[in-house]
Order: C-alpha cells, then sequence, then structure tokens
C-alpha cells in the first residue's frame, strides 16, 4: 500500500448511541409539531415539496436540519430526498446540528455584468463592514433588475442603483419588503376591454385552429431564447393524448433579462389572458406559472391578481392556474430543469428525446411557455398575425422587447423591431452612451449569447442573423461595454457566472465550467486547451447552459485578440 | 411513460428497426439503447455512468456518439435507435469529446488507488488519454465512519451509480446528490457521516462504485484474490448468489452474483457477514466433557475458556464416545429414548442423511430441526389447504403483481433482498399493502399501512373475507371448479363484520373494506408473510385464513398472483423437503402412511416394518420428554435450542439433564455447552452442498476454504456417527447423496448434480431431466384429492398468555437485520458485530417516558419464566404496550421470557406474544469474549 493505514470508526455512531435509537438521525417531536403547524392542511405531495422547504425557510430564516427530517418523515420521503433537494438552491439556508443560523437579514448585492460595471463589487467590499454582524451580506448572481445597475436587495426589498447610503438606510428603516407598485389590476385591465378576446374564443366565435393559424402567420417565436414557433408549438401539443398540462416561463434568469419582470409588473392580465387562450386552444387542464424567486413583488401581485381570477372569473371552466415559486437557481429557467423543479425536484435537465411536448410535467404531454410570448398572443390575435410580421428592420420581422443594459444612458426594456442593429438601437432607444464612455462591445444575448466588438456592430439582431458569429440573442438581453471595459473580464464574470449555475448533473458543466473559470482567471489564457474544452462543452453537455457556456471565452479568442496579447 | 407504469412498459414489445451503426448495418429494438446494441456488436463505446441493470441517467458524457443529422452528440446509453439512424462512436467529433471526458475525471482523481478496477483509469488508457492537462479540483477529506464501506469522495465522479443502486435498486434511500456544480456530492441522508446515516450497509453502492470512491474498509478489496468461488449466501431464505474472493484460503470479501432470486444484490449479511468462518473461536478439535464439570441449565459461558469444562480428544475417540453411548442408549432404553436436531443452515444432503440416519439408525422419527419455530403451522395450513407446504410464486414476482399484501413480515430486516423486490414493484405501480402490529421500514413506501393490535390476525382477515363476501368480490368461478368447503368459510366469516371487528384490531371498518376491495379486485394480489403470522398459537388459523382470502378470490395460480411464505433460514425449504420433520419423510410422504413407508423402506434397503410408523416428537415437546425422563439421549447438528426455544431456562435445564448429548458445530454455543461431546464441523464457505431458497430454488454452495485445524464437513461427521450405530454408509461424494435424494423425491427427480453444477440453480417441481422447472404452481390445479384446494375456516383464539396487572405489556420476538438467529455466526462477523454491538430491546419513545427511562438506559424485562436485562432503544416501530426484542442476544437471552404454549395442529410456539413487566434499571449486560463490537476493534487496521 502506497498510503497511510485507515484509522478505524471514526465519526460512526458510537456505541451508546446505537442502544439509544434506531440509525440515523432521528425526527424530533417538538420539530415535527413545529412542521405540521406550519403546514396545516396543505397537501404533503411531493410535487409542493419546495414550496414547503419555503415556508420553513420563512417562518424560521433557515432549514434546521431538525426541521428537514420532519418535513422528510411528514412528507413521506426519505431525509436525503428532502436535503438534496434543499441543498440544490440558493435561497435555502440549511443549518446543520451544532450550526449557527444565518443573520436574521440578508443583503444581496447582485454581481451580474452590468452590476459588476456599475460598481457592485465596490459595494460588496464596503457592505459589511458598515452593516456589521447583524446583516448577511451575499453576492448574488444576476437578480433581473439590470437597468437599475449596481441592485442589491435587502431581504425582499430591490434597491435601485444601490449605493451604500440608500442600502444602509433601507436595512435602519426595516424596509425588507417589496409591495407592489402600480400595475393594471384586474377591475381596469376588464374595464379597457380585457379578456373580451378569450370569451369570443371559449364561446365559439373563434376557434381554436384560426387561432392558431393567427400565430403561426405572425411568426412569433419562443421569446426566452430557443425561438421556437409558437404556433407549431400549440399545434404539437394539441396533437398529444390529453391530460395536457401547460408551464410558464417565468424564471428569467439570463443575466442581463429584465423585460418579464417590466412586463408583468405593468400588465399582468394582458399574460394571463394569452396564457389562457393557449389553454384554451390546446385543450390544456392545469396550468403551472414558475416565477423566479428574486421577484418578491412580483409574486405577491400576482397571487393577488389571480386570487381575483378565480373568485370573479371571466367565465366559468377556466383551467386551474397554479403559482410556484423558484428558490434560486438559474438552471430552472431551462424548460425540463423547471419542470423538474415544478415537480419538487433538483432542478437538473433533463435528457431529450422525450421532448416536453410529449412527455413533459408529471409525465405529461406539455405546453412551455416563455412569459413573454403569452404576452403577445392577445395583441397578435386581436390585431391579426399579419400586424405582428409588418413590423421589422434590415430585412427581419416583428417586434422584440430588448432588455438594454451596461453603458448606455437610458437603459430598460426596449420594444423595437427585429432585426435592428445594436447602432441603431443605443442610438435610437437607448439616447446614445452614456457621457465619457465610447462604444466598445456588446452581449447581443445574455451571458450565453457571445460577445461581439463594435466593429461587428451592423448585424440584425434576431433569432438566426447571429450564428454565422458564434452568438445568438436569445432573450434579447444586449449589454453594452465601453472602452472602459474589457471583454476577458466580462467573460470571466460569465463564466464565474456559469460555474455558479451549473447544476452539477454532467461532467463537460459540472468540471467544464470550474476549469474554464480557473483557466481564465489566469492572467494569459491556454487557447488551445480552451478550444478543446469549449467542443466538450458544446457537443456533449446536457443542456443549453454547458452548450452555451464557452461563447463569451471563445468570443474573445476569436474578437479580441488583442486583449490577450495585451494581457 | 405517459399513463402507463413501468411495470406495465416494461412489458411492451417494442418494434424492431434497422440503422447504421459505423457505417454497418445492425438491427436492434427501439427499447434497447444504442450502447447495448453496439456492445451486441462488438463495438466498444466508453462508459462510466451506465451500468446494465441501473436506469440510464447519461451525466458522464463518455458515451458520446454522432448521429447524422443532429447538433451535438448523443449519449449512446440514453438514446434508442430509429429506422435508418447513422450512427458513429469513432469518429474523430465522438473520440475527441470521449477523450476530453475522460481528461476533465481523470484531473480530478487522486493518486492513491481505491480499487483494482478504477473505470476512468482503464477507459482512459483504452482511449490513450495522456497525462490531464488540467489542474486538479480542492481536496476532499475521506469519510472513514462507517465499519463496512469507506467514503473516498475524492475519487467520486458523480456518477450516481451509487446513488442508482440505494435509491432505485436496493430502495434503501441513504443516498442522495446534493447541492450543485463542482460542489455537487454524494451524501448519506442530510451529508451526514456514513457511519451516523440510516445506511444498512447493504454494499451495493461499493459494488456499483466504478472508482472505488466508495470501497470496502480497511481495504479489503485492493488484494488480489487467488481464487473466486461461486456459491450462495449462508443466511436466509432468499439464497443470493454471491462470489466468495479467496486468498490464502481467507476470504477476503464478497461480490452479489447474478442469481434468480438476487440478480447481483446483496445485504449487509451476506456482504459482509462472511469472516465468522475465521474468528478464533472456530472448533478445531473434537471435545469431551470434563468429568469434574457438571452440567446446569443456568450458567454463563466463555467461549475463550472452552478448557474449563471440555478436554481435547481425537476424532476416533470422540466419534467412540458419541456413536458408542447413543448405541448404548437406544438399545437399553429402546428406539424412542433417541432424538435428533438437524439444521436448516446445513444442506440439503446433510438434512436428508441426517434425517435417514435418525429414522434408520435411532429407529424412530424423533427427529426435527428449526423450521417448527418458523413456519410449522404456515406448512400445516397450505399442506391441508391446498396440498402442497412450499410457495406458490417466487417473492420476484411482486413485480408483476398489482397488489401486494404483506402481513406479520419485515422482510427489510429478515429477508433484504426479497425486500428490494416488494420496493422496484411499489416504485414500478404496483400498491403494497402492509398489516402489522409493528411499523415496519415498508410502511413509508405502502400504499396502506394497516397496524392492527397484535393477536388480532385472524380478527382482521375474518373481517376482509366478510367484505369480500358481501360485497361480491368473491370469484365464483374459481371457487366452483378448483375448491371445496367454500359454503363452511362462507358461513363462518358472516360473523365478521368489520364495524364489529374494528374495535377489535384498532383497525377502521373502512379500512378494512378499503385493502379487502383493493385484493379482491386486483388483476394479481399476492399474499407475502413471515412468522407474524406463524409464531402463535393460533397460527396454523392465521395462515388458513390467508389462503381462503387466496382462493376465494382466485388470486393464486397465475404469474403475480399467490401464496409466499417467506421462509426464514437459508435452506428451511430444502431441509423440510428432505425429510428433517417428525412427521413426514422427505417430499412430505406422510410416515403413517403404510405405501410411503414402504417405498422408504425399498429404497433404504430395509427390512420390511423397520420404519418407525408413529409421527416423531417435536422440538420443544422433545424438551418436555426429556424432562419426563423418556427421551435420554441427543445429536444436535447446527441448532442452538438453548438459545432459540422458548422458555429457554426450561430447556437449557432438559438439554442439561440427558444422559447423553453429542453436538456438532463450528462454535461453542449455548447448547454445546451442554453437551457430552463437542464434535468440530464446517462453516458454511467449507463445504459444497445443495441448498433450496424460498422460491423453491435449488441452488449450489460451493466449498471455497478448507476447514480450520481438524475441523471436519459435516456429511462425514454424519456418516461416521452412522458407522458407530451400525450404518454401512459409504457415500463417497456429495453428490452421490444428492442421487439418492432426488430417486426417493419426485419433486427434485429431474434436477441432477451436473445440471447444479452446469445451471448454479434449478426450480422444482422438476419430475425429469430436462424440465424447466416451475416457478409459479397451482396454476391448473392442485396437489390434493381431485386437484381441488380446500378452505378451512377459521376463529378467534387469544393469545396464551394476555397482558395482566402483574405482567402488563407483550412482548413480541424477532431478528435484527446484522444478526442471524442466535447470533452465533454474526456476532463473530466483524463488521456486523461492529454495527448492532449490544442487546437492545425496542421500545416505544413513550413508553420508555412513562416508565421514566432515557433511551440507552437499561431496562429489566421479566415475564412468569424469567427476566433478563439489556438497553432500551427508543423505537417508534414498536406499538404502545408491546417490545420487540431479538433474540441473538447471549448476555440478554430474550427466550427465557418466551411463552412455549404451542399451536395445537403444528407445535409451533408462540413467540410473538407473552406477557412482560420493564422495569428501569438492573445489571448491565455483560459480554464474554465476543459481541460488543470487540471483534473489529481487534482487528487489525489495515492491510499494509
Amino acid at each position: 500500500m502506497n498510503h497511510a493505514v485507515i484509522p478505524i470508526a471514526v465519526a460512526g455512531a458510537s456505541k451508546q448511541r446505537k442502544r439509544q435509537a434506531p440509525k440515523g438521525r432521528r425526527v424530533d417531536p417538538a420539530a415535527l409539531e413545529e412542521v405540521q403547524h406550519l403546514l396545516g392542511a396543505e397537501p404533503r405531495r411531493r410535487d409542493l415539496l419546495i414550496e414547503h422547504l419555503h415556508k420553513i425557510q420563512d417562518r424560521f430564516g433557515h432549514l434546521s436540519t431538525a426541521h428537514l427530517a420532519a418535513l422528510a418523515q411528514e412528507m413521506r420521503l426519505a431525509q436525503t430526498e428532502v436535503f438534496e433537494v434543499a441543498s440544490f438552491y440558493h435561497h435555502f439556508d440549511i443549518v446543520k446540528e451544532g450550526g449557527s443560523p444565518p443573520q436574521a437579514l440578508t443583503v444581496r448585492v447582485c454581481d451580474g455584468l452590468s452590476c459588476e460595471m456599475a460598481g457592485a463589487r465596490d459595494l460588496l467590499a464596503r457592505l459589511p463592514v458598515l452593516l456589521g454582524k447583524e446583516v448577511r451580506v451575499l453576492a448574488a448572481p444576476c437578480i433581473g433588475r439590470c437597468e437599475q445597475a449596481p441592485a442589491v436587495v435587502v431581504g425582499q426589498n430591490p434597491v435601485p442603483q444601490a449605493s451604500c447610503e440608500s442600502v444602509i438606510a433601507r436595512v435602519a428603516a426595516g424596509a425588507t419588503r417589496h409591495g407592489p407598485e402600480g400595475h393594471i389590476d384586474l377591475a381596469a385591465y376588464r374595464a379597457a376591454g380585457g379578456y373580451a378576446l378569450l370569451a369570443q374564443c371559449t364561446a365559439g366565435a373563434r376557434d381554436a385552429e384560426s387561432v392558431i393559424k393567427t400565430l403561426e402567420d405572425s411568426g412569433l417565436r419562443g421569446l426566452g431564447g430557443a425561438g421556437f414557433p409558437a404556433g407549431r408549438k400549440w399545434r404539437i401539443v394539441r396533437a398529444e393524448t390529453g391530460p395536457r398540462l401547460m408551464a410558464v416561463n417565468i424564471d428569467e434568469g439570463e443575466p442581463g433579462t429584465f423585460k418579464d419582470r417590466v412586463l408583468l409588473e405593468r400588465d399582468p392580465h394582458r399574460f394571463l389572458e394569452g396564457m389562457l387562450i393557449a389553454a384554451w386552444a390546446v385543450g390544456i387542464e392545469t396550468i403551472y406559472i414558475y416565477l423566479r424567486d428574486e421577484y418578491h413583488g412580483c409574486r405577491e401581485m400576482l397571487q393577488a391578481e389571480l386570487d381575483k381570477l378565480k373568485a370573479d372569473p371571466p367565465q366559468p371552466g377556466l383551467p386551474e392556474i397554479v403559482l410556484r415559486r423558484g428558490a434560486g437557481a438559474y438552471i430552472c429557467g431551462e424548460e425540463s430543469a423547471m419542470i423538474e423543479s415544478i415537480e419538487g425536484k433538483r432542478g437538473m435537465p433533463r435528457l431529450r428525446p422525450p421532448y416536453v411536448a410529449q412527455v413533459g410535467l408529471f409525465g405529461r404531454p406539455t405546453l412551455e411557455h416563455n412569459f413573454e410570448t403569452l404576452f403577445w398572443v392577445r395583441e397578435l390575435v386581436e390585431k391579426g398575425g399579419t400586424w405582428f410580421a409588418s413590423h421589422g428592420r434590415n430585412g427581419r420581422q416583428g417586434l422584440r422587447s430588448f432588455s438594454v443594459s451596461g453603458r448606455v444612458k437610458q437603459p430598460g426594456v426596449k420594444l423595437a423591431p427585429a432585426g435592428i442593429t445594436i447602432q441603431q438601437l443605443i442610438d435610437e432607444y437607448c439616447g446614445g452612451m452614456q457621457d465619457g464612455h465610447a462604444f466598445y462591445a456588446y452581449l447581443p444575448g445574455g451571458a450565453s449569447g457571445g460577445i461581439l466588438p463594435a466593429t461587428m456592430s451592423d448585424i440584425p439582431l434576431d433569432f438566426d442573423t447571429l450564428q454565422p458569429y458564434g452568438c445568438f440573442i436569445g432573450s434579447a438581453a444586449v449589454i453594452v461595454l465601453s472602452d472602459r471595459d474589457r471583454a476577458m473580464d466580462a467573460a470571466r464574470n460569465m463564466m464565474r457566472f456559469f460555474e455558479h449555475e451549473s447544476c452539477g448533473q454532467c461532467t463537460p458543466c459540472r468540471s467544464g465550467t470550474a476549469k474554464a473559470s480557473a483557466l481564465i482567471e489566469q492572467p494569459r489564457w491556454d487557447v488551445e486547451l480552451l478550444a478543446d474544452l469549449s467542443t466538450v462543452m458544446r457537443d456533449a453537455s446536457i443542456c443549453g447552459l454547458g452548450q452555451a457556456a464557452p461563447n463569451p471565452v471563445d468570443c474573445v479568442v476569436k474578437y479580441f485578440p488583442h486583449e490577450l496579447s495585451t494581457s | 411513460m405517459n399513463a402507463i407504469t413501468r411495470n406495465e412498459a416494461e412489458r411492451l414489445e417494442a418494434p424492431v428497426v434497422t440503422f447504421q451503426l459505423n457505417g454497418r448495418d445492425v438491427t436492434g429494438r427501439t427499447s434497447e439503447t444504442l450502447i447495448a446494441i453496439a456492445d451486441r456488436e462488438g463495438v466498444e463505446i466508453p462508459r462510466l455512468c451506465y451500468k446494465p441493470g441501473l436506469d440510464s441517467v447519461g451525466n458522464c458524457r463518455s458515451c458520446m456518439v454522432e448521429i447524422a443529422g443532429e447538433r451535438v452528440l448523443a449519449p449512446s446509453c440514453c438514446r434508442a435507435p430509429a429506422a435508418g439512424m447513422k450512427v458513429t462512436t469513432d469518429s474523430e467529433r465522438a473520440r475527441k469529446s470521449q477523450q476530453m471526458v475522460l481528461e476533465l475525471l481523470l484531473a480530478d482523481m487522486p493518486q492513491t488507488a481505491y480499487t483494482r478496477h478504477n473505470e476512468v483509469d482503464q477507459w482512459a488508457q483504452a482511449l490513450q488519454v495522456g497525462k490531464p492537462r488540467f489542474a486538479p479540483r480542492a481536496p476532499v477529506a475521506a469519510d472513514l465512519s462507517h465499519p463496512a464501506i469507506a467514503v473516498n469522495l475524492d475519487a467520486c465522479i458523480q456518477c450516481t451509480r451509487c446513488l442508482r443502486a440505494c435509491r432505485d435498486e436496493q430502495v434503501n434511500d441513504v443516498i442522495g446528490l446534493a447541492f450543485r456544480g463542482e460542489q455537487a456530492k454524494i451524501v448519506f441522508d442530510m451529508d451526514d457521516p456514513m457511519g451516523a446515516s440510516t445506511c444498512v450497509a447493504c454494499g451495493e453502492c461499493v459494488q456499483a462504485c466504478p472508482t472505488g470512491a466508495l470501497m470496502p474498509a480497511r481495504e479489503a478489496a485492493l488484494a488480489v484474490p487467488d481464487k473466486q468461488v461461486a456459491s450462495v449466501c449462508p443466511y436466509c431464505g432468499v439464497g443470493c448468489q454471491l462470489t466468495y474472493n479467496v486468498k490464502d484460503n481467507k476470504i477476503l470479501y464478497v461480490d452479489g452474483r447474478d442469481g434468480p432470486a438476487n440478480q447481483g444484490r446483496l445485504c449487509v449479511k451476506g456482504r459482509y457477514g462472511f469472516d465468522y468462518a475465521h474468528h478464533p473461536h472456530r472448533l478445531t478439535k473434537p471435545l469431551i466433557r470434563r468429568a469434574d464439570a457438571p452440567k446446569r441449565g443456568e450458567f454463563a459461558m466463555d467461549p475463550d475458556r472452552v478448557m474449563d469444562v471440555f478436554r481435547e480428544a481425537t476424532w476416533d475417540e470422540a466419534l467412540a464416545f458419541a456413536g458408542g453411548r447413543l448405541r448404548e442408549i437406544r438399545d437399553r432404553h429402546g428406539k424412542k429414548s433417541l432424538a435428533g436436531f438437524g439444521s436448516a443452515k446445513g444442506s440439503n444432503e446433510e438434512a436428508y442423511l441426517f434425517q435417514k440416519l435418525v429414522r434408520t439408525g435411532f429407529g424412530s422419527n424423533n427427529v426435527d430441526h428449526c423450521t417448527r419455530l418458523c413456519h410449522a403451522s404456515s406448512v400445516v395450513a397450505l399442506l391441508e389447504g391446498i396440498g402442497s407446504g412450499a410457495v406458490s410464486n417466487p417473492v420476484m414476482d411482486v413485480t408483476q403483481a398489482e397488489v401486494v399484501l404483506l402481513i406479520g413480515a419485515n422482510p427489510t430486516v429478515n429477508h433484504p433482498v426479497g425486500a428490494t423486490w416488494i420496493k422496484n414493484a411499489v416504485k414500478g405501480g404496483t400498491k403494497l399493502i402492509v398489516c402489522d402490529p409493528r411499523r415496519s421500514d415498508l410502511a413509508r413506501v405502502a400504499h396502506r399501512f394497516v397496524q392492527f393490535k397484535p393477536d388480532t390476525d385472524v380478527a382482521l382477515l375474518n373481517a376482509m373475507m366478510n367484505v369480500i363476501v358481501t360485497e361480491g368480490l368473491v370469484d365464483e368461478a374459481f371457487i366452483a371448479s378448483r375448491t371445496i368447503g367454500y359454503d363452511e368459510l362462507r358461513k363462518n366469516v358472516e360473523g365478521y363484520a368489520p364495524e364489529a371487528m374494528a374495535p377489535i384490531c384498532g383497525v377502521d371498518a373502512q379500512t378494512i373494506r378499503d385493502v379487502a376491495r383493493l385484493f379482491a379486485t386486483s388483476k394479481a394480489s399476492m399474499i407475502l408473510w413471515g412468522m407474524g403470522v406463524s409464531q402463535h398459537v393460533h397460527g396454523t388459523d392465521n395462515a388458513r385464513c390467508l389462503i381462503a382470502l387466496s382462493l376465494m378470490t382466485g388470486q393464486i395460480g397465475r404469474p403475480g398472483t399467490g401464496l409466499h411464505p417467506l421462509r426464514g433460514q437459508n435452506n428451511v425449504q430444502g431441509a423440510s423437503d428432505a425429510g428433517l420433520i417428525p412427521m413426514m419423510y422427505p417430499d412430505y410422504q406422510h410416515v403413517t402412511n403404510p405405501a410411503a413407508r414402504q417405498r422408504f423402506e425399498s429404497a433404504w434397503q430395509l427390512p420390511a416394518g423397520t420404519l418407525d410408523d408413529q409421527p416423531g416428537l417435536t422440538v420443544v415437546e422433545v424438551m418436555h420428554a426429556i424432562k419426563a425422563g423418556s427421551i435420554r439421549g441427543m445429536y444436535v447438528m447446527g441448532e442452538n435450542p438453548a438459545m432459540s426455544d422458548p422458555d429457554a431456562n426450561h430447556a437449557r435445564d432438559a438439554l442439561a439433564a440427558l444422559d447423553h448429548l453429542v453436538v456438532q458445530d463450528i462454535f461453542l454455543t449455548e447448547t454445546a455447552y451442554l453437551a457430552d461431546v463437542v464434535l468440530p464441523a464446517s462453516a458454511f464457505p467449507e463445504k459444497t452442498g445443495s441448498f433450496t431458497n424460498t422460491d423453491r430454488l435449488v441452488q449450489m454452495g460451493r466449498q471455497a476454504i478448507a476447514p480450520p485445524g481438524d475441523a471436519k464437513q459435516d456429511l462425514w461427521i454424519i456418516q461416521q456417527i452412522a458407522q458407530r450405530l451400525g450404518l454401512d454408509w459409504q457415500y463417497g461424494h456429495v453428490s452421490e447423496v444428492f442421487d439418492e435424494m432426488r430417486r426417493t423425491m419426485p419433486s427434485i427427480g429431474g434436477i441432477t448434480w451436473e445440471r447444479l453444477e452446469r445451471e448454479h440453480a434449478v426450480t422444482y417441481p422438476c419430475t425429469h431431466e430436462g424440465d424447466p422447472g416451475e416457478p409459479v404452481v397451482f396454476i391448473d390445479d392442485f396437489p390434493r384429492e381431485g386437484g381441488r384446494a380446500r378452505f378451512v375456516p377459521a376463529d378467534i383464539i387469544p393469545a396464551n398468555e394476555r397482558p395482566d396487572a402483574d405482567y402488563p405489556m407483550v412482548l413480541i420476538t424477532g431478528r435484527q437485520l446484522e444478526h442471524w438467529h442466535t447470533g452465533s455466526m454474526t456476532r463473530r462477523a466483524t463488521v456486523l458485530d461492529a454495527i448492532e454491538p449490544d442487546p437492545v430491546a425496542l421500545v416505544h419513545p413513550l413508553d420508555l417516558a412513562a416508565m421514566g427511562a432515557r433511551p440507552g438506559d437499561v431496562v429489566t424485562i421479566a415475564s412468569r419464566r424469567g427476566e433478563v436485562a439489556l438497553y432500551a432503544r427508543a423505537d417508534e416501530s414498536s406499538p404502545r404496550g408491546a417490545v420487540f426484542v431479538p433474540f441473538c442476544y447471549y448476555e440478554a437471552a430474550i427466550n427465557k421470557l418466551t411463552n412455549p404454549a404451542l399451536d395445537p395442529f403444528a407445535k409451533i410456539p408462540e413467540f410473538k406474544y407473552c406477557a412482560i413487566r420493564v422495569s428501569l434499571g438492573g445489571q448491565a449486560p455483560v459480554q464474554s469474549s465476543y459481541g460488543g463490537g470487540i471483534a473489529l476493534e481487534g482487528a487489525p487496521a489495515s492491510g499494509s
């Protein structure tokens, strides 16, 4: 043997422990009672595991192993089944026996690229000292408030354009919740003609076939990033044997993306009506809406509006609508990972085939849509398929909601024609570059869509147009870099993000993002090794996260060689 | 996948398609994976997370292949072929991906080798992956907290084979994949040290691990064995096949082998409970009792101090003394003055020769073994009702059942690998109904858990039958064509309305109705039961009710439906088949049947009228007969009645009162301690023989190591005793005994020794050579008069001893996962002893609190017959008012308390119910030279 003698039975159960109780952690009766009280009459179904974990986390500020063991018993799950789920999501704080619970208040500082460029590092360095031991300060992956960079969340309350002073003021005031802001509520939406289209549909004034045809004519594609034609998706799922389910993705997590939140905050019922029309056209039994946990204000507002809708439905026979809460995991924006998460599991993408449309949520055919795709349905159907297609520039068709952030003067959600170039977008929609900043580079599609130099500013931004350059538009999250930024640093920020957010399931992504991150943190990059790594990640990762993770790095090598040689 | 259960999906026949594999046309089913087809076609694809028998998950990505027209590569372990598909496994693109995956994993592998077969290394070599170019991950600490398994996660590749082995295969649900990204980690429970987790040490994870990240503790598997011997497990009736890995006449470690009953699976006993054979307490010389060591029923013994009581003798002297004295007693006091106990742990051949010795050498039918203490009542009821004492279907049939009714059995403890099939069935959609006064582990996965009051089996089952009758759920056609006696049964159950029985059973009427309907109306319902049913004074009645339940609903005679009494010991089925019971010759031919007698007299070449025509005495009856003076001499082979008989003080007094006791065993057991002669015998891996499991599967156990010192194989010893009794036996090889057996036993008549050697296992009935054997029986008729089964009604008979003011609680005895029978083997097995070192009583936490005790305190348990002190373990599986105690602990021999009251039909004692008093305090149990975990404490720390 070439290694040390193995000592015997170190941290195992002692003889006395074995005399006391059967193997493993026992359920503490007090903890069980607390969990039972907290869950009340709620069902103990497996798919509610994450919801129940939230209840415990919200009530106690953390998840003690005593509570987890009690929850496991209550739900007839093995302890490890509860633990592996709880430990997957960033927003659960597990505290083991003898461990100390986190501080009562957590301040999350977004360290996404836009926020980093706007000073997040400085906040992360200074806030812990200023706020003291009573407050926990964490770096958080993109929280979807890039137009407000740098963004910070105090408890559940977002602080736009945060400064140390504004954060300290919120903490001091105990302002930790985010109330719904002005939005078009059910009454207002109805007063303005809302839900009339849905009524026409269900009353038979319109038939499903014509609605689907309109969608197809419009050329509307999935706006979560993958761009699958929406009408075709409806047709495919509709042809599957029922019961069929629907899953709506509002787990908007791609760094740089915030359009869904902005639209939801403004007009929730436009989305809900689109969703109900889709459900009607496809024949959906139950709809699950998965909302990222970071959007606390939206959740409260949306739940309230859903309650109103349920109490006063536009017509009888609406499908059941279930709102589910994410728990801090970018990967759950991937359609099959989201389905796993809705089922109460770790958000690990599934292998395909089978496709979600055939075998999706709970093994049923599932229509899965991004929020924005459904948001457009009402207007498209009302105005006709050609209306949407009549927009567009540079030979492209349709409208896009660009989330623009970074070094532009007026960041925000910009509804612009598909096919607009970055230069046009900056100049016509964003008031130009910030003073003192010169346009240097841009990310056309969030963290995974690649990085292009300012010299390539004339490419139409749309599905399919960026592929030749090793990039894609994805969710249309555009981050603009200036001469004060470096593409290498952006790539490092992105790869750190992917490493942090990889679910860990497959080798190329789990190990690949970690190895890539370590390699590019070096001042000099091993370009040959990075290329090999990039190939295996693209070719062999299970899902889009690992497949797209090398994009920023590859783009730096391809388009920013001057940075590599000068570093 | 959609809306059909997994069990159903597996039975679908998928279409065959033709596609291209590396440019060649091949065919495969669309239910197959590309990698499986490639394997068949001789095309090698690397793989790590893929392991046949486990679900494919496709996470390692080392098996990526190129499929023409697809954007990215595909995992060949998770993709099915489609017609015309073009698959390339060795293109530059595919190879590069395979190599890079291996390079990434290799970069994180530790320098230390934890296994001789690291699959990452093997594939990296095969694909010529050189020194990895990546920096390794941060160091990962080892977890050496478990006595059996070392956890070295620095070698972990997160392939989750261990997780699937633990969760999907064994369904012990201990291993999880926690955290995420590069922190993703294999955890036990909630990232606890393995030794402090709920791990039951089945070792399936170790067997599944490709890198040695989970490895046998103390480097047990790093040594290179010089031989591997295919054999079978020596413990329970499931009959798992295993491989002994042997070096220098020592078993290094054990692997699961692909047998019909286990398909490679093992439990903690089978995998880690083998080194008792190497224990220093092994008897290696014949022993004769010293003249100055009188026998007394009350004793405390220390096997380290054998010489206080015995002296060593030569085999000649010992055999002459042992056999000579038996002969003397027979000749002086008559044929019925001797009795013999054989063992359900021995081989079929040993059981056969032993009963033949008693019947022809002693001259009576006074031969029995521990089946009397296990399933005697089930066998009586089965023989009476359906004409056969064995199971109708194998355990594995649960995966084809729609409903499984499990009553009075705790298979996760007593038949662990059998339990895995039940859990697999549940995962696949089978509905499990668990009926038990104790909340066993399976209750968690059960569709319904019916926790009825101890002793109320007949009330519960009659109430279920009442529902089935009154709601018209009976199978009229089956009853009419295949049974007799239904009217009597129907009238009898009329008085058992669920509403009337609910308060008696402690189960609400609606639940009784629900489970009765579920059982009766399913396409296939299977009943499995254990000693919770059989070990009662109404054990036979309990089994009669189960049989009636099955018959009235027609739930028997097809795959996935029938009756399965889970047999306890590895060869209790075979020993009973071989005639090691006082009322039957081999193959259940009754001794009172003149024709049967004649057949055996002729087969054994005896003069007509030689064989005793009266049934002999049963185990407990023998003890009474000794006290009464009618039995004076005994030969006990591998049994330990001083520990296993009810009212053990009485049994010990009886054994001490014998004129002559010959004990043949591998250790100085409590029974051997009272012997006049002790003959050192062979442990299971030291001999070859056939063994019959609970499924009626005759399997081959093969010799792996030589017996120590002068210890001899049992078959040789039996023959030597026979010769001393005047029998001229000259069996050369064990196969000669088997050949004689099959000539006298029609049910195994078709099984040849050569076939057993070749196939390792054959199911009986197998009546002629070439007969494949019948796993499912009673398809067309029952082996009874007229081919019809018989209903036998039963009424409520209360337990013999009910709780009262003096003894207000109830004692239930049984076994523990880690310990076997009376503990003589397992408490000397290093790992098993380390996992369960001390005697414990399982008491409900609230009962403990009520007596002012804390968990782990010493309590004294007393019945009218005796008392013991042991540790009180708080365990919610025990109902309030009932205490469960395993009978394997010599320092707290619980059978001193149990009630020897017998079932009138089967003569099985009521181990599952007697009145006790539990009080806080007492003398902490004192351990001698084994038990208490000392086997591991004293073991060498490392092989280095």
